[in-house]
Order: C-alpha cells, then sequence, then structure tokens
C-alpha cells in the first residue's frame, strides 16, 4: 500500500512537473520530422529518374529505422537517469523526505515504489512513443519491422536497467553526480559492446572477454542489440548475419540475446534494487 | 521495556565521525504534558529528533517511544512530526500533501476528509487548501507543515522550532495549538531557542549543551528560587537583621534583594522592615526569566 502510495506519487511529480507533457511534445515533434524523412526516402528514385526497387527501399527505411530507434534508445536512457538521479538524493537534501520517513514506511518500501513509478512511466512513453512511429512509418512507406514488441521491450529493459542504476546511485550520492556517473557507465557500455563483437570478428580473446564482461556489468547496450535484432528484416539477417561483414556494427546484430543472459538482466536487476535498498537503509537523514 | 513515557532515553549517543553530536542523553518525557527540548545551535537537539524517529541511528544508548523501541515502524502511526527544516512536495496542493500524509498514516479512507479539514481549520490555511505548496510563503509552509503533524490524532507531537518562520501572529497561533494538543492528553516535545516561547508554554523542560544534558525538570523548579526587591531608607543594622532572617541579600543600585523568600512570606518581611525602623519606598517580586537561567546554565553557573 505505501509503495503503490509512492508509485502514484512519482508518477504525479513527472506529470505535475511538466515532464511528460516536454516529453510527449518534443517526441511528436520528431516523429513528424522523422515520418517526413521516411516519406522522402520511399520516393527515392535512382539517376535515370527511376523509382528505387521495392525491396531497396525497404532496406533503407529499416535502416534508418533502425538508426532512429537508436537516437530514441539514447534519450530514452538519458531521460531515465535525468529522470532517476533526483529520486532520492534531491529529497533527503532538501529535507521533503524527513516527513515522510517519520511515518510508518520503511525506505525499502520508498526506493521500490519510486522505481515502480519511474518504471511505469517508462513503459508507458516508450510503448506510446514507438507504436506512434512505427505506425507512422508503416503509413508512410509500407514498411513494418519484423518484431516490433520485442523490439520495444527490449528497449523499455535497456532504460529500466539505466534507471534501476542511477537510483541506487541516488541513494547516497548528489542527483548531478549519479546522473553523470550513470550516463558516463551506459556510454563506456555501449563502446564495450562495440569492442566486444570487433574482437569476436578479429578472434581477440582478450577483447571478446572484456566486451562481454561489460555487458554483464551493465547490460543496456546487449539489451540494444536484443531490440536491433528485432527490427532487422529477416531476409537481411539471412545474408548478411553468417558472414563478418558487419563485425563491430552497432546496428546489425546475427543473433538475440540468449535466455542466460536475460535470467542475469532479470537477476542484476534484482541485485541493483537490493543493494539500493541497503544502501538507502544505511543512509542517515 | 515498556513505559507510560510519551519519551525515554538511556545514555543515547551520536557520532558523526570525530563529532560527539550527543553524548549519552538521559531523559524522560512524560505523557500528556508540553516539553521543552532548548540548548544553543549545534547542541544536538535536532540530532536527539532524527534519532527518536528512526531517521538516524544511534551510536550508542536506547531510546523509547510511547513504550516502543525508536523508529519502531507501527509506533510512527501515532507520532505527529514537524522538521526543522520543513519542505513539502511544491507540485501538491496543500490538501493533498495532507491526503498523502493521510494515507502514509494508514488512517481509514472515510475519515480523511475530515481530518485534511480539521487540520486545515486548525493552523488556519482552511482557505488555501486547494492551492499548491510551491505558492505558499514560508510561514504558510510551516502551518502547513503543522497541520501535516496533526494528521490522525497522535499521542505524541514532536515540533522542531516550530515557529522560525511565522509572525507574531502565527507565532500566538501554534502556542494556542500547542497548549489545545496537550489539553488533549497529547505529549509535545517541542525543540526550540525562543525561550520566551519555551517558557510561556512548557511545563517541562531540558537544557542540552555541546550533546549533554545540563538541567532538566518543571519549568518553575528550573527557575530557581523566588526572589523579592526592596528600595529602602533608615537602613541599619537592625534592619539587615531583619532581612536576613528571610533570605539570601544582595544589594545593587540601591535595591535590596532578598532570595529564596517564600512568596507568602513578603508581608511579614515588610512589617519586620517597618518593626525594625527601614521606611519602605517599593517592593517588587522578581522572577528569573528563563533566558537568564538558559545562559547562567550554558556558563556553568549553580542555581
Amino acid at each position: 500500500m505505501a509503495t503503490l502510495t509512492i508509485a502514484r506519487l512519482t508518477v504525479l511529480e513527472a506529470t505535475r512537473r511538466r515532464l511528460v507533457l516536454a516529453l510527449v511534445l518534443l517526441t511528436l515533434v520528431v516523429i513528424g520530422l522523422t515520418g517526413w524523412g521516411f516519406q522522402h526516402i520511399s520516393h527515392l528514385t535512382d539517376a535515370a529518374g527511376q523509382p528505387v526497387p521495392a525491396d531497396e527501399r525497404r532496406f533503407g527505411v529499416s535502416q534508418v529505422l533502425i538508426l532512429v530507434e537508436f537516437m530514441f534508445s539514447g534519450v530514452l536512457a538519458l531521460s531515465a537517469a535525468v529522470a532517476a538521479a533526483p529520486a532520492v538524493s534531491a529529497e533527503v537534501e532538501s529535507g521533503l523526505s524527513l516527513a515522510i520517513l517519520a511515518r510508518p514506511i520503511g525506505r525499502a518500501q520508498v526506493l521500490i515504489g519510486k522505481w515502480l513509478g519511474l518504471a511505469l512511466l517508462i513503459l508507458l512513453y516508450t510503448v506510446a512513443a514507438s507504436a506512434l512511429e512505427l505506425v507512422v512509418v508503416a503509413a508512410v512507406s509500407g514498411y513494418s519491422p519484423p518484431s516490433p514488441v520485442p523490439a520495444v521491450a527490449y528497449l523499455v529493459a535497456e532504460a529500466v536497467v539505466i534507471m534501476s542504476l542511477t537510483l541506487l546511485l541516488s541513494t547516497r550520492l548528489s542527483g548531478m553526480t549519479a546522473g553523470v556517473i550513470a550516463l558516463v557507465l551506459f556510454f563506456v557500455a555501449w563502446i564495450g559492446g562495440i569492442a566486444g563483437t570487433i574482437g569476436e570478428v578479429f578472434g581477440n580473446a582478450g577483447i571478446r572477454n572484456a566486451g562481454t564482461i561489460s555487458q554483464l556489468v551493465l547490460p543496456t547496450d546487449a539489451l540494444w542489440r536484443g531490440s536491433v535484432f528485432n527490427l532487422e528484416p529477416a531476409l537481411y539477417q539471412a545474408v548478411v548475419g553468417g558472414t563478418t561483414a558487419r563485425g563491430g556494427d552497432p546496428f546489425f546484430v546475427a543473433s538475440p540475446p540468449s535466455t542466460a543472459f536475460l535470467v542475469w538482466c532479470a537477476a542484476w536487476l534484482v541485485g541493483i534494487m537490493a543493494l539500493a535498498a541497503l544502501s538507502f537503509r544505511r543512509r542517515e537523514i | 521495556m515498556v513505559d507510560d513515557a510519551a519519551i525515554r532515553t538511556l545514555a543515547l549517543s551520536k557520532r558523526y565521525g570525530e563529532t560527539e553530536a550527543l553524548a549519552g542523553l538521559s531523559m524522560t518525557v512524560p505523557r500528556g504534558l508540553v516539553f521543552g527540548f532548548l540548548g544553543p545551535n549545534g547542541s544536538g537537539k535536532t540530532t536527539t529528533v532524527k534519532l527518536l524517529l528512526g531517521l538516524a541511528s544511534p551510536s550508542g544508548g536506547e531510546a523509547w517511544l510511547l513504550g516502543m523501541p525508536a523508529g519502531h515502524r507501527q509506533t510512527r502511526q501515532r507520532v505527529g512530526y514537524l522538521p526543522e527544516l520543513f519542505r513539502y512536495q511544491a507540485w501538491l496542493t496543500a490538501r493533498e500533501v495532507l491526503a498523502l500524509h493521510c494515507r502514509l498514516a494508514e488512517l481509514p479512507r472515510p475519515s480523511w476528509p475530515g481530518e485534511i479539514d480539521a487540520s486545515l481549520a486548525t493552523v488556519g490555511l482552511a482557505d488555501r487548501g486547494s492551492s499548491r505548496v510551491g505558492t505558499f510563503s514560508k510561514g504558510m509552509q510551516q502551518r502547513l507543515g503543522l497541520a501535516v503533524a496533526l494528521v490522525g490524532d497522535p499521542e505524541l507531537v514532536i515540533l522542531d522550532e516550530p515557529t522560525s518562520a511565522l509572525d507574531p501572529v502565527g507565532r500566538h497561533d501554534t502556542r494556542t495549538i500547542i497548549r489545545e494538543l496537550r489539553d488533549r492528553g497529547c505529549a509535545v516535545f517541542l525543540n526550540s531557542h525562543l525561550l520566551g516561547e519555551v517558557e510561556q508554554v512548557c511545563d517541562q523542560v531540558a537544557v542540552i549543551s555541546q550533546g549533554r544534558l545540563i538541567a532538566s525538570g518543571p519549568i518553575d523548579q528550573l527557575l530557581g528560587a523566588a526572589t523579592v526587591r526592596l528600595r529602602l531608607t533608615g537602613v541599619d543594622a537592625g534592619v539587615i537583621a531583619a532581612i536576613d532572617r528571610h533570605g539570601a541579600r544582595t544589594q545593587q543600585d540601591g535595591w535590596i534583594s532578598v532570595r529564596g523568600i517564600d512568596p507568602d512570606a513578603v508581608p511579614q518581611l515588610v512589617a519586620d522592615v517597618v518593626a525594625a525602623g527601614g521606611r519602605v519606598h517599593a517592593v517588587e517580586p522578581v522572577r528569573q526569566s528563563l533566558e537568564d537561567r538558559f545562559l547562567s546554565l550554558l556558563r556553568g553557573e549553580p542555581t
């Protein structure tokens, strides 16, 4: 009950502080612009003025869509980190948490409530924005990615992972520091993922292992790759998947994340939240 | 330990690194009284409150609230708290803040509207319930904090500097609220360094300095023995002897003060002075203010 109260408060805060409004407006602008761009791609002509063959057009749209989703995943991760960074620290620093924590509520409940609220916001925003983008792309270009639902689910998971890490940091560090650290780690994990695939292509075990370790320490990049895999046209995967032509390319993935990795991600989330609860419980208010 | 005290601490201490914020505080706050907790800045008053509410962990000793160990979750349901650093969700209305606290205090939902209306009316914010807290002045936010502390008919209310942002009217209102709380059997633990205010409203006080308790007890007892001062002429050895029979005599600026005299014995003192040949021009009772007593305690002077 108390957990849900805090979750509700977190969602209400994002709404009242106009975070949701700002995201919705900016997303609508971006979707409008990308829709305009996709329409142009689908009407491209070759040097002779003839329309580009449908398969090539579809391939072009699929690749640009992956690029747009990449930008979206970056914005989503950034927003999740920025929203989570002050969630605990700012309330402790301002004294807002004094009156709350003096009530019959455990600190773990406060933390899980905030996590639930932020996760719900991420889920709703990602599903709504992605659905609208895919509908617009389908309407203007006729192209739909093969597995949009898992692709969006991976994006949600990626944002929830970075949000959880930031929430953990927020139990001890100021909002600014927690946010900066989370974003640096997010980009380090991205580079780590690219390095890992380069190591694989060139058979360098050291680099490959470093990439694997970075994916285990912070699974954001591996989850992004899960999203990419589900956005790639099946034919393209069949043609390119068996080659090393795009080794190291963050916009091409030959295979989806393994079940073992997804189990690891779930365990990672539970572990991070347990650590966050422990850290917050021991914090002097 | 289960007891009838509103608050009991035993050798409660708190260290922050090398700094000893609280050094073995042992005190008892009875139920149903207004208890003033006094001390200069940095003496450990707010640290004590945070330890009592479980917001910080003690380095040593123990504390109980309403018979249960400090920080016990369900006991906090019966405790109201106004923090010194009062801050409430700026993006909520006053009514929403109070509804949040009704929810967190686990009050039955049907009672919320009544609780919210009553506490807003008590603190004088009845007409601002639908305004966002972000539009409130500091004084109004402190009034809202007091309303939050009153939610759920608590058995103990802990007020940490409750009038720091209030104007004289607000201070007067707060004193009235504190007296009303006492009248309905609620214990009030009042952290303050506004000594005049404490003197007006508290039944008992404790004084701490540098994390240590230096005095505690009923306020009359703490202020020490009654004193009367006289302006006399015709003072000779006989008059002096008559005065000395009633109490400890000091002389300053033409006034003779008699300390430790029973207030009922003042007419007899005057009669004795007149009988000894002294002429009485003025007789004034002198009561040491809490501020004077507080300062003398901090300087380590005896009663």
